[in-house]
């Protein structure tokens, strides 16, 4: 018999100062709303740091995939630090640009060329999903 | 930076569970790009989970306010568990009781009423930024 998991934890930077944040962020929201909601769970990453063990055993309990809006990696790191190795990790700036997307400049209010990144990133992080939930 | 030129370094939640952490990330934006841009200047809060010195070395020296969606406070809580210099703290929970008609929607997308309770803490936020700056410039 195979243990698979049921859920994947999605944890995305949501940084506020950077285009690519606001991506992970809209990206985040339609993978848990639209493209694989019984497939997927999310914690805030700041409750790592607020939270407490319960929080922090988030990484314990489902296999991550971290989100991250630039270089700096704080999803992807932050999670390592205070929960647990993540499964997979994500970076907004490289999928677009190996998707041959240029890079977003807004922070709010996306227009259209915003959205179709943010359809993209989510894309993939479902696929993501799929690749974690198949192999267990 | 010197006194002259400090400024009031904005954090908020941006939690991704709820609208109201939409909203305090609509707060920072109102409060940093229209209400006061000279003088404040918004920060990504997750940098502060990777213990990130620039971040650190700007919430030690400058003046902070943190704009929280629940009361988790994980805003507040991560800037002081970093040693924050002086922080004014707030949640968008409290103006959407003061302004009750305005309903937060969305998290991806928040609704014209959750904007417009934004545009409404921002300008009451502006007061405070205000303050702070005057304490920083009188404990110089």
């Amino acid at each position: 018999m195979t243990d698979k998991p049921g859920k994947v934890g999605i944890i995305s930077c949501s940084g506020e100062a950077i285009p690519g944040g606001t991506l992970s962020r809209v990206a985040c929201r339609k993978v848990l709303e639209d493209l694989r909601p019984h497939q997927s769970v999310t914690i805030c990453l700041p409750l790592f740091i607020a939270g407490g063990e319960e929080e922090r055993m988030f990484a314990d309990l489902f296999p991550t995939i971290t989100v991250d809006g630039c270089e700096k990696r704080c999803a992807a790191l932050g999670t390592e630090r205070l929960s647990g190795k993540p499964t997979k990790t994500l970076i907004v700036t490289e999928m677009l640009k190996e998707k041959g997307i240029p890079p977003t400049t807004k922070l709010r209010n996306l227009g259209p060329e915003e959205k179709a990144a943010a359809q993209a990133v989510a894309e993939e992080i479902a696929a993501a999903i799929d690749e974690i939930l198949a192999t267990g | 930076m010197d006194k002259t030129d400090k400024k009031v370094a904005v954090f908020a939640c941006s939690g991704i569970g709820k609208p109201l952490g939409s909203v305090a990330r609509e707060i920072g934006y109102e409060l940093t790009e229209r209400v006061r841009p000279d003088k404040t200047v918004l920060t990504c809060l997750a940098l502060l989970v990777i213990n990130d010195p620039d971040t650190r070395k700007l919430i030690t020296d400058n003046p902070v306010i943190a704009i929280d969606g629940c009361v988790k406070d994980c805003a507040k809580k991560s800037l002081e568990a970093n040693g924050a210099k002086l922080v004014r703290a707030c949640q968008s929970i409290e103006f959407f009781k003061k302004h009750n008609d305005l309903k937060p929607e969305g998290i991806a997308e928040l609704n014209e009423a959750g904007k417009k309770l934004a545009a409404l803490a921002a300008d009451e936020l502006a007061g405070v930024v205000d303050e702070l700056l005057a304490e920083e410039a009188k404990n110089d």
